[in-house]
Parts: C-alpha cells; sequence; structure tokens
C-alpha cells in the first residue's frame, strides 16, 4: 500500500509540479495601461529611423487593409489551423496599441505576449521578432505611436478546438521561440551579418519561403526550402532555387529595390508589396539582404549552368497545347514575344522567371489570373488580370503550355488544383 | 471559321484564330465602338462584356470565345435602335470632349450598375480605374454614371459634387 | 434699289444644283480677285474674302458651313453651327458643317493656339451676317420694300403683310462668290442661338458606336498597314529578314524606301503580327547617346541664343529693396493621345487623298507634296476626327506613313495605324524648361522689379516641309529637317505668357533658345505657358508671402485690366476664398495675355506618408468673351485642370542613354479616376458683343499653380520642380538621412 500510495503522491506531485510549471510558463501578467505618449516626445529622427525599420518588417503588408486606415488591422490570415486576424497597431488607446507602454510593445514582440498577458499566434512573426535589437525596438515604438490613431476592433481571433486554447501556446514556444540573439558569424563581411540579423529577424523572410511542420513552426533543417503561404508559392532562397539564372547580389538587390529583375521577373503577389516597401528604405540594407541571399543561393543550379538564351520551344508546345498555343498568340504574345514593345525595353523572357521553373504551378496560375499591379501614379511593370478573359479549361491548358514551352522541366501534376484554388481565392 | 456570339446574334468570321476580339468587333462586324487605345490591357478603350463582366477586347482572342456572350456598346441599345440608359446619360451630360475613351467607359460602368446600381463614390471611381481619360472629361463621366445610376432607380451615394 | 451693285446674277462657272450657288472652292481661290475692302475683314475672312469660301445655302435651304479648322473634341463644329445658325436665323439642326479638306474649305493654318474661334468664328459670323443681308435684300427686292421691313425668322425671309420666302428660293437669284463687306451689322432680337448650351453635334455617334473617327473608317477593299521603326525618336531596326516577313500570312507588301519601311496587309491583326515578328530582331540607337543627366539639365547646359521677350520700362530698384529669385522646371511631357495616330491613304492616277487628323491639313499637305514629288492640286488632305491630340502629336507623321504605304498599292486604300508603343515613343514631346525668376518688393509691399529667363527647346516643328516629317527623314535621299525657330511674341512659343500681365515697372525677360534638340519636341497644349504661368504664379505667391499680403489681394494690387480683375474676383469669391482653410491656392492667367481670362482656386490634402496629393475641390472662373457655347467653355476648362494636374502631379518623360524609356501606360502613367478631383466648379463670365477668344488652353498654367501654392500652403514647403510626384514630396518631407544605426546583435 506504501508503494502505491508513494506513487500517487508522486503522480499528482508530478502532475502538480508539471501544471505549475505549465501555468509558470503559461501565464503572463498584464502590463499596465499608459497614456498615449505624445508624439512630440519621440525624436524626429529616431521616428524616421522607426519608418524605415517598418518598412523593412512591411508591417504594413499584414497590419493594413485600406490604405486610408494605415495599421488599423483587420486582415485575414489563413493558416492551418484557422483563420487568424492582424490587430490594429495604431496608437488608439481602446483599439489599438496607444495603452502600451515599451516595455509591453517589446515583450509582445520578442515574445509573442500581448499587453494584457495572452498569448499571441506565432501567425505573428515574432519567432523572428525576437532577434530585433533593443534600440530598434525603440525606434519601432516610436514610429507606431505617432502614426494616426484610428478606432478600429479587428475581428478577434478565434481558431478552432484545442488551438482556440491560447496557453498552449507557451509550449510551441517552448519548443520553437529562441530569444537569444543571433551571433554575427566572424567568418561573413560586416553586409552579410547585417543582411542576416534583418532576414532572420525584421524582414522575416522566412515566414514565407521556409517550409513548417504540422505544428505550424518553421521546419529550421529546411530553412528557405520554399513554401506556400496563403495561396502564393514563395520559391526557395537557397541551392534548391529554380532559377536558371544565377541570383548574383546586384541582380538581387536590384529586384528588390526596383521590383523587377531584368534576368528573371517582376515582383508578383506578396513581394509586390515587399519590393515596394524596400524601394523606401536605406540602400545599404537591401544591399545587405541581397549579399546574404546571394550566398545562400550560390550552390544552386544556375550558378553552373546560366541559361543567357533564353529556352523558347514553340513547335513542341504547340503541338502539345494548339489550342492554348492560339490563346497565347492573342492574349500573351502582345506583351511576351520578342518583338513585343516590352521586350523592346530589355524585360526579362517567360524563359526566365522563376514561376514557370517552380516545382508546382501556383505562382504562375495566380499571376495570369490576377496580373501585376504599380501603386497609383508610381511606373512599373504591369499586367492585366485575365480571370475574367479565361475560363478554367483555358487556364489550365495555357499554364501546362507555358511550362512546356519556356521550361524542359517536367509537366506540373497540380495545375488542376492550383487553378480550382486560385479561383475559390482560398490560400493554404 | 470561328463562331462567336456579339450582342445576341451569331456570327462566322474567317479570320486567324489567334485574332483579339478588337479587331474582329471593328474589321469584320464593323462595330465601331470599342477602340483600340494600346492593345495592351492598360487603357480600357477596347471594353467589352464577356458573359457580363467588363474585359479587354484586345486581349482577348477569338478561338477563346466559344460559347461565351460579347456585349459592345452597341448592343446595350434597345432593338429598335434607342440608345441605352448610360449612353443617353453621357449625352445629357454632354460626357465627352474627344470621345475617344467613352465608349469603354460605358461599357465599363454598364457592368457595375447592372450588378449594383447603388455604389457609392469611391466604389464608381475604383471601378472605372483600367479606363483612362486623356482629355480630362472625368467629372462628367462621373455625373453621366450618376444620373444613369438614378434613371435605374438606384443612385450613387457619398458623392462630394452638390448637383450644379 | 441699293445694295445690289456688286453682285452678279448667275455668275459664269458656277456649279447649279439644286439651285444653290456654291462654287468649287478649289477653281475660285485662285481667280478671286483681293477687294480693296480685303484688309479690314476680321478673323481669316481676311485672308478668303469670299462668302461662298464660308457658307453655302441649297435649294432647300439647308446651310452649308466651311471651316479651315478641325474638330479636336473641343466643341468646335458645334460652336460654329451656333455662330452660323444665330448670324442666318435658322435652327442649328438646319447647317452642316464641312472642316479642314483641302479640296473644299478656307486655309487656316493650323488649328492650334486657341485660335479657332478667333479667327475662323469671327470669320464665319461676318460671312453669315453677310449672306443673311444678301438675302433679305434679295426678299426686299422681290416684295419691293424696304430691307428694314424684312424680319429674318426659322430660315425665311418675312415680310409685314405675311408673305414669306424661304432662303432656298431667295438663293436661287443670288451669288454667294462676292467678296465679304465689313462691318455688317449683326442680327438683334429673335431666338439666341450664341449663348446657349447647345447639345455637340458630334456626341452623339460616340455614345453608339457610329463611325465618328478617322479610325472607324472602312472603304472598300481597304487594307491596313503597320510602319516599321525602332522602340523611340532616335533609334532604329537592325537589319531584319524582310522577305521572310513579307511570306507571312496576309502580308501583301513590305514598303521600303531608305530606311523607310511599312508592312501591308490584308488583316490588320496579320500587320501587327509580322511588325512584332520584324521587331524581334532588335535595334540600336543612330547618332549621339541621349544627355546623361536628363532633358532638364540638358535645357540649361547646351548652348542657346538669347532671345529678349520683353521689357516693360521702369526706375531701377532701390538697393534696400528686398529681393527674391527663385528657379522652377519642368520636364519633357507627353501628348498621350489615347488613340494612337491613325491615317488612309488612296492613290488614284497619281494623287493621292489623305485623311487625317493632323490640325493642320494645308501645311501638311504642302509637307507631303514635297516628300512625294506631286504636284500641290494632286494631294488632297481631309480632317477625320480622332482621338484629342492636344497639339502636334504623331498624326502628321502618320499621314506620311500611309501616303508612302498606299503608294505601293495604287487604288487600294491603306489604312496605317501606329502602335501605342510608337505614339509614346515617336511623338514629339512638350520641351523640358526652366525658368529663373528674380523681383524686388519696395517698402510697400509692391513689386519694384522683375526679371525672367528662360531655357528652352522650340515649341513648334509643325512640317511645312518634307523635311518636317519622320518618314521625310528616312527615306533615300533624306530630307532634311528646318532649323528650329522660336515663335515671336505676342503669341510665343515657349515665351508664351512670360510676359506677365501684372502690371510691372522695370520688368524684363529673355528666352534662352536651345537650338539643338536631343529629343523630338514641338507644339503640347499650351507651350511655354504652362511652365511660364507655374513659374509666375508660384513666384507671386512666395512674393506675397515675404510681402506679408494674401496671394489673391496681392494679385489684384497689380492687376489693371477690369476683365482680368473680374475673373480673379469670381473664382475667389466662389471660392470662398476670404474664408479659406489650409492647403490651398490660387492662380491667374491670361492665355498668352490675348485670349481667355483664367483663374483657378483649389483645395489639396497631402498624404504624409505616401506623398500622394488629393484634391477634393477646385473653382475656376474664365473669360472668353462672348460666349457662344457656355458648357462648351465649361467642358475645355475642366479637361484642361484635369489635364494640368496630371501633368503636374506625376508626368515626365522618361529616358536613358540610348531611347525613350516611357513606352506605354505603365512607364508613363497618367491620372485615372481615384485620383481625379472631388469636384470642379467652372464660372464662365460672359461678355455679350466681345470678341470671341479661345478658351482651349487657358487653365493649363492657373491649373498647375494653383497646385503648387496649395502644396505649398499645405506642407509649408515649397516644391518648384514639375511634377510634384509622390516620390518628390516624400523626399522634401523627410529632412537628411537619419544617422547610421548600429549593427544588430
Amino acid at each position: 500500500m506504501v508503494r502505491g500510495t508513494r506513487l500517487a503522491v508522486g503522480i499528482a506531485l508530478g502532475s502538480a509540479a508539471l501544471l505549475a510549471a505549465g501555468f509558470a510558463l503559461a501565464w503572463h501578467p498584464e502590463i499596465e495601461r499608459i497614456a498615449p505618449p505624445a508624439s512630440a516626445s519621440f525624436g524626429r529622427a529616431l521616428v524616421l529611423e522607426g519608418e524605415d525599420l517598418a518598412k523593412l518588417g512591411n508591417c504594413a503588408g499584414c497590419h493594413t487593409v485600406d490604405p486610408a486606415r494605415p495599421l488599423a488591422g483587420g486582415r485575414a490570415l489563413t493558416t492551418p489551423f484557422g483563420t487568424v486576424f492582424a490587430t490594429n497597431i495604431t496608437p488608439d488607446a481602446e483599439t489599438g496599441i496607444g495603452a502600451w507602454s515599451r516595455a509591453a510593445f517589446n515583450r509582445a514582440m520578442r515574445r509573442g505576449i500581448a499587453r494584457n498577458g495572452d498569448h499571441l499566434y506565432p501567425a505573428f512573426p515574432y519567432d523572428h521578432f525576437t532577434h530585433v535589437s533593443d534600440g530598434e525596438l525603440g525606434a519601432l515604438y516610436a514610429w507606431l505611436m505617432t502614426r494616426p490613431p484610428i478606432a478600429s476592433r479587428a475581428p478577434p481571433t478565434h481558431l478552432d478546438g484545442v488551438f482556440g486554447f491560447r496557453p498552449l501556446i507557451a509550449a510551441w514556444k517552448l519548443l520553437y521561440l529562441e530569444e537569444e540573439p543571433l551571433q554575427a558569424d566572424p567568418a561573413q563581411s560586416s553586409d552579410w551579418n547585417r543582411g542576416r540579423a534583418l532576414a532572420e529577424g525584421l524582414a522575416h523572410c522566412g515566414g514565407c519561403h521556409t517550409p513548417r511542420n504540422s505544428l505550424g513552426a518553421e521546419d529550421k533543417a529546411r530553412a528557405y526550402d520554399g513554401a506556400m503561404t496563403e495561396g502564393w508559392y514563395a520559391p526557395p532562397l537557397n541551392a534548391r532555387s529554380p532559377a536558371v539564372r544565377p541570383w548574383t547580389v546586384d541582380r538581387l538587390h536590384v529586384y528588390l529595390r526596383t521590383g523587377l529583375s531584368p534576368a528573371h521577373a517582376a515582383a508578383a503577389g506578396p513581394m509586390g508589396g515587399v519590393t515596394r516597401a524596400l524601394s523606401e528604405v536605406r540602400d545599404e540594407d537591401v544591399h545587405a539582404i541581397a549579399v546574404y541571399f546571394a550566398s545562400l543561393m550560390a550552390p544552386a543550379p544556375a550558378a553552373r549552368q546560366d541559361q543567357a538564351e533564353p529556352m523558347d520551344r514553340q513547335t513542341v508546345a504547340q503541338h502539345a497545347h494548339p489550342e492554348a498555343a492560339a490563346l497565347f498568340a492573342g492574349a500573351c504574345a502582345v506583351c511576351h514575344e520578342p518583338g513585343a514593345p516590352m521586350m523592346q525595353q530589355g524585360r526579362p523572357p517567360l524563359a526566365w522567371g522563376t514561376p514557370l521553373q517552380a516545382d508546382n504551378a501556383h505562382g504562375t496560375v495566380r499571376i495570369i489570373m490576377e496580373g501585376l499591379d504599380s501603386p497609383a501614379g508610381a511606373t512599373g511593370p504591369t499586367m492585366p488580370a485575365y480571370a475574367d478573359l479565361l475560363d478554367d479549361r483555358q487556364l489550365r491548358d495555357l499554364t501546362a503550355y507555358l511550362r512546356t514551352r519556356f521550361t524542359d522541366k517536367s509537366p506540373w501534376s497540380d495545375i488542376d488544383a492550383a487553378v480550382a484554388q486560385a479561383r475559390q481565392g482560398k490560400a493554404k | 471559321m470561328i463562331a462567336l456570339s456579339v450582342n445576341g446574334q451569331t456570327h462566322q468570321v474567317d479570320v486567324d484564330p489567334d485574332t483579339p476580339l478588337l479587331y474582329v468587333l471593328r474589321n469584320e462586324l464593323a462595330l465601331n465602338a470599342a477602340k483600340f487605345g494600346c492593345g495592351l490591357g492598360q487603357c480600357g478603350a477596347c471594353t467589352v462584356l464577356l458573359d457580363g463582366k467588363p474585359v479587354f477586347s484586345c486581349l482577348v482572342p477569338v478561338a477563346a470565345l466559344g460559347n461565351r456572350k460579347v456585349r459592345t456598346l452597341e448592343g446595350l441599345a434597345s432593338p429598335d435602335g434607342k440608345p441605352g440608359l448610360l449612353s443617353v446619360a453621357f449625352e445629357t451630360e454632354q460626357a465627352a470632349q474627344c470621345g475617344y475613351c467613352i465608349a469603354g467607359m460605358i461599357v465599363r460602368a454598364q457592368a457595375l450598375l447592372e450588378r449594383n446600381n447603388r455604389p457609392t463614390e469611391d466604389e464608381v471611381r475604383a471601378h472605372l480605374a483600367p479606363n483612362l481619360c486623356r482629355c480630362g472629361t472625368h467629372m462628367r463621366i462621373l455625373r453621366a454614371v450618376r444620373r444613369a445610376a438614378e434613371m435605374m432607380g438606384g443612385g450613387v451615394r457619398d458623392v462630394a459634387e452638390q448637383k450644379p | 434699289m441699293s445694295g445690289l451693285g456688286r453682285r452678279t446674277l448667275l455668275a459664269n462657272g458656277a456649279l447649279l444644283a439644286k439651285g444653290a450657288l456654291v462654287v468649287a472652292f478649289a477653281l475660285s481661290r485662285g481667280a478671286a480677285a483681293q477687294d480693296a475692302d480685303s484688309p479690314a475683314l476680321p478673323g481669316d475672312l481676311a485672308k478668303s474674302p469670299l462668302l461662298d469660301s464660308w457658307i453655302g445655302v441649297d435649294g432647300d435651304g439647308r446651310i452649308t458651313v466651311f471651316t479651315g479648322k478641325a474638330e479636336l473634341g473641343q466643341g468646335l463644329k458645334t460652336a460654329l453651327i451656333q455662330i452660323a445658325a444665330h448670324e442666318l436665323a435658322v435652327a442649328p439642326s438646319a447647317v452642316d458643317i464641312v472642316t479642314a479638306d483641302t479640296a473644299r474649305t478656307p486655309d487656316e493654318g493650323v488649328t492650334a493656339g486657341s485660335h479657332s474661334m478667333q479667327d475662323s468664328g469671327t470669320a464665319i459670323l461676318n460671312a453669315a451676317a453677310n449672306v443673311r443681308v444678301l438675302l433679305a435684300e434679295a426678299a426686299a427686292w422681290r416684295y419691293a420694300i424696304a430691307v428694314d421691313q424684312i424680319e429674318m425668322r426659322d430660315g425665311a425671309a418675312h415680310a409685314p403683310d405675311g408673305r414669306t420666302v424661304g432662303y432656298g428660293e431667295l438663293v436661287s437669284g443670288l451669288s454667294l462668290h462676292v467678296t465679304a463687306k465689313p462691318n455688317v451689322p449683326r442680327r438683334e432680337g429673335g431666338s439666341k442661338v450664341i449663348g446657349e448650351n447647345l447639345a455637340r453635334v458630334d456626341i452623339p455617334a460616340k455614345v453608339s458606336g457610329g463611325e465618328a473617327y478617322l479610325q472607324d473608317m472602312h472603304l472598300p477593299g481597304m487594307l491596313h498597314a503597320r510602319v516599321v521603326r525602332g522602340p523611340s525618336d532616335g533609334t532604329r531596326l537592325k537589319q531584319a529578314d524582310i522577305e521572310a516577313v513579307g511570306k507571312m500570312p496576309g502580308v501583301v507588301q513590305v514598303v521600303r524606301h531608305g530606311r523607310f519601311t511599312a508592312i501591308v496587309a490584308d488583316d490588320e491583326w496579320r500587320a501587327v503580327k509580322a511588325l512584332h515578328r520584324l521587331q524581334a530582331v532588335g535595334w540600336e540607337r543612330i547618332g549621339e547617346p541621349l544627355p546623361a543627366k536628363g532633358m532638364r539639365e540638358a535645357i540649361r547646359a547646351l548652348p542657346a541664343r538669347d532671345v529678349p521677350i520683353f521689357d516693360y520700362p521702369g526706375p531701377p530698384a532701390p538697393a534696400e529693396a528686398h529681393t527674391l529669385r527663385a528657379r522652377y522646371s519642368r520636364p519633357c511631357l507627353m501628348h498621350g493621345s489615347i488613340g494612337p495616330s491613325c491615317a488612309v491613304a488612296l492613290w488614284e492616277d497619281d494623287s493621292v487623298t489623305v485623311w487625317t487628323h493632323s490640325q493642320g491639313v494645308y501645311p501638311l499637305r504642302k509637307a507631303l507634296a514635297e516628300l512625294l514629288g506631286l504636284p500641290l492640286e494632286r494631294v488632297r488632305c481631309v480632317h477625320v476626327e480622332g482621338a484629342g491630340c492636344y497639339g502636334h502629336n504623331g498624326a502628321d507623321d502618320v499621314a506620311a506613313d500611309a501616303a508612302l504605304a498606299a503608294r505601293a498599292v495604287p487604288g487600294q486604300p491603306v489604312r496605317l495605324q501606329w502602335m501605342r508603343e510608337q505614339e509614346h515613343g515617336w511623338e514629339p514631346l512638350g520641351s523640358a524648361m526652366t525658368v529663373e525668376l528674380s523681383a524686388s518688393l519696395g517698402a510697400d509691399g509692391r513689386i519694384v522689379g522683375w526679371q525672367h529667363d528662360l531655357w528652352s527647346n522650340t515649341h513648334n516643328t509643325r512640317p511645312t516641309t518634307a523635311g518636317g516629317l519622320l518618314a521625310g527623314t528616312e527615306v533615300d535621299p533624306p530630307f532634311v529637317p528646318p532649323k528650329p525657330r522660336p515663335i515671336p511674341m505676342p503669341e510665343g512659343g515657349a515665351a508664351r505668357n512670360a510676359n506677365p500681365i501684372y502690371a510691372l515697372p522695370n520688368a524684363r525677360g529673355t528666352l534662352h533658345f536651345v537650338e539643338p534638340m536631343p529629343v523630338r519636341v514641338s507644339a503640347l497644349r499650351g507651350l511655354g505657358a504652362q511652365m511660364n504661368v507655374f513659374a509666375i504664379e508660384s513666384f507671386m505667391d512666395e512674393l506675397a508671402e515675404a510681402a506679408g499680403a494674401d496671394p489673391v489681394a496681392f494679385r489684384l494690387a497689380h492687376l489693371l485690366d477690369e476683365r482680368a480683375r473680374d475673373v480673379v474676383k469670381m473664382a475667389a469669391d466662389q471660392f470662398g476664398w476670404q474664408a479659406r482653410g489650409r492647403g490651398t491656392g490660387f492662380a491667374f492667367a491670361r492665355y498668352k495675355n490675348l485670349a481667355s481670362h483664367c483663374a483657378v482656386a483649389m483645395e489639396v490634402r497631402v498624404d504624409l506618408d505616401t506623398g500622394m496629393i488629393h484634391v477634393p475641390r477646385v473653382v475656376a472662373a474664365v473669360d472668353s468673351g462672348e460666349a457662344v457655347s457656355p458648357d462648351g467653355i465649361r467642358n475645355q476648362i475642366e479637361g484642361g485642370i484635369v489635364q494640368s494636374l496630371s501633368w503636374t502631379t506625376r508626368e515626365a518623360v522618361a529616358f536613358d542613354a540610348t531611347h525613350r524609356t516611357s513606352f506605354d501606360w505603365s512607364a508613363y502613367p497618367i491620372l485615372r479616376f481615384p485620383a481625379a478631383p472631388g469636384r470642379i466648379e467652372v464660372h464662365v463670365i460672359d461678355r455679350p458683343k466681345q470678341p470671341f477668344l479661345g478658351a482651349g488652353e487657358a487653365a493649363q498654367g492657373p491649373a498647375a499653380a494653383a497646385l503648387a501654392n496649395a502644396v505649398a500652403h499645405a506642407l509649408g514647403i515649397r516644391l518648384r520642380d514639375m511634377p510634384l510626384s509622390p516620390e518628390r514630396i516624400r523626399a522634401a518631407l523627410r529632412p537628411a538621412p537619419a544617422a547610421p544605426r548600429q549593427a544588430a546583435g
């Protein structure tokens, strides 16, 4: 009997200890509200630095839905666990972060905890922002607190089933949140280190470009292997890059800064917003990011085999997809064939673009359906949306045709799914 | 020969299958309204309705039409030739300077008002954004769309401009 | 029977059709005797004094008006019909109009410079009045009563006892092949047509898909052509396989003369495909690289010769006067016609007819005759409306392209349309310009000295010779383009509106005329006025601020002309200037100091994050003399405001070392609906019996300056270089870059 009691007590104590530990992990105190700080209390230089950092981090990409109400939140991010709504990060005291002290802001960015002690879902990429320095957090705070406050309550996030129980996030953090600062690599240049710090930190590139495990955390072993995020395919940024022309530092720099790489393609989907934001930040930072990813992609196949002459298997494709060939000739060639006006301006041929080289059809399908847009009044590559001009069968046929004509890679097996998904506007 | 349905009539045309609809409308069917402005999907002068949706006819090869129904400005008139509501509204407001963009504007606006004849001003402007006007007739075009919406029993909301 | 003396009944050589007398103009022009009265005739009547050059009356009483001016979408046809209908006392629906045709209408030069109402409108007004008087006199003679007993009404002459006779019958006893008399009285009383808002006669076809444009022409057997060039001015295609293209389906001919190349096909899309096939070979620059720092800088740096513009006498400014200086500039601007230029040409019996939307069919005809080696009388140019051109765009060049292409297939009409990128790449641009102003303020806060220096290329290379046409420089042997010359004041080209309308003592202006043209330039709506008014009106605001004066009051203090003052006050009052809020601006100019007065008041909001400018409200006032069509004037002013806003907030043609990179709308964005102003009000001040003044270009300068002034008022920062784009505004709002950051841990 004694042994059983000892076991029972042991289990009870153990459970209690676990619960206590769990509680200790999961529970965080509320940080007291403050009065929203006066704009004048922040130095202009600090605010401007924060503005730059906010563009590097592309806060607006998730937190702005309506350009007339910047940072007011409300955007729905579809995750495998349900829909997460981006919050209002304007300094409105009631519905935004106006009542958040510097400490509360830092805790959210570094550890994913809201002012009231709630855990934040890692759709907010604090697993990256945890690497941001104190000084930079201070600048970001200064910038955020000097934005116009907007009263707007984002829809509450309620994930399904067990995922709706926020304290469980504590366990996720235990496994996946590495709060130690990034160590500089002394073997690399200061540019490379700065680039890495930005990419892994504020710019949170892995948030889209690294595949996630079943618990929704980035799989560090497959960093930058490419991933589907919200229905867009973010291609690999490492040795697995399918690009047929090498991504040199210069080319990456130009692409990130201007949204167009003359040796590849124009930025599409979410990269449109990213490159527009990066066009306004300090050039040295963009250069640094370029240095970092150029080094990651240095072992990719294109470095050994540059496709300087664009592939064009027109006859093969014509035979395989005769209807699509006519479609292309009437709907696409007026921009995309060699003698077209855009091509006379040195725009890259389709063969060089990563979407056609990727191992899935998602990017290609979405670009055809949605086109590309420059912001009002700005110059830059544009493409009309074909969603209403082509029906599903034509889209599938055209997508297959493009893969056959401009690459020598194996046909995509997921075209049907990609078209169906794009039509539904669902992200995966 | 390629068959296409335009303004409720079926036509057979003998053209290359990759010929964009715009050229067929103008050169084979003598339907002048849709215009060549750029051929690149940037200006909207060629706008027609394809199964009710506004599209750039300069980018739709005729072979791709299938059974889908094309409607042009000419098809918005009544069978006995009376101009459509938007055409009447545009004429009443004298909403044209050179007028080259106007046919595309009318068709684009038609698609909106058929779907929703009570849009806000911002919705109207966003909806018309794909169509360019170089003469600066924007204010009158907006007034014409407002008038047409009213003629349809609706009206445009949140307008900054007062009526004269 | 006074008044009959100078008329001849049934003049020899007249053509009779249903009792009408309309002499073929081509025959009569050479034979016309210049009457001693001609120099005193108003408008273009002085150059073409015969009545039947302008007015025809047929046996049914239908009136035909002939004008050498062209409908550009400015409502000209309707306005001229109104004038004629009014003076002839007929319903406008009884009037037809024939525009710019070298076979049928007077030579009125170019439809430009806002001259049409002054030159053609005035001529038609007087010619119509003359015809009315002749008809009235014929009726008086018929009824044997005094002419002042005759009432002209509804196309008929009415005697007091109720007898009436229609114009159709009256005209059979008359010749209109007579010289106009000056000072014929205007029609008084009766129903008004001038001053009414007549529905435009060209709009019904435009809103219903009628054949409304040159681009809509379908002639039997018509072939389709495309011209082949490099992507822009200063480039050419590399050697291409013409043979292969000639064998493509549908290609009828590949036309070559020297470097000039055109593809003629039986189907338009096949012509386009052949064009793209040829273009795939690539291109190269001809000649010197383009200036590395861009055209704006180049215009300041290239060799220039000084041309005095104006010199107002006055004592030199006192030493203690407060002197301000400022420099303003603009880049090259594009016409950007929404429909690329097009022409249809037909060769028959060694003669050519060209249907063109050129603004000047007569000068074009002369240039084409030289290019084609034909006598003038074998070339006919007929104006058919194109898309809005806003000056010298590709219309003349494409006419030459079409004529050359059509010569290869005589007997078949050829329609040649430029592609979008060809219009963007080859149209002559509005010159980049810089203006430096300096002025001194006296102790009383008034201007006591003023200096205006401006640098610009020419604003006119409209072709009058073959060398002025693109094709003319491509054929073998090529024609030489004429040397550019400045347009003399008072009209001016680059110097247009550089002479301030304000009463300024001790004021001087100099044009530094830059002859070398790295890029094609020519007339764009307003010519130099948009830049000069932008500069002057921005500077007036800067001076007003220095003087501590309200900008409108400051202007009025220097403005003597009553009509100018009325326009300024009307715009200010209607805007509510006294109670104005933040972000408001005002500007005024009289186009060329000769044409319409226009004042613009504007309210703007600037988004400090994006640098985008929103324009919730614009109020304008305009005085165009006697307002023939008030709504037509409002339409032109509204359009000019919106177009000028697009220029001033967005537009700048871009180049690299080899070519023009603004090749399509993505590379040269213009204003779209979301950025259009919230509302625009235009108040027309009618001046009955005053000369008609052109309104088509009156708003370009004032709108640009009002915008700059409003933005300065909103931001407290003055931007002097157009465009006031989001990038420039953001750059202006940001001070020097922040100190370098520490590397992150």
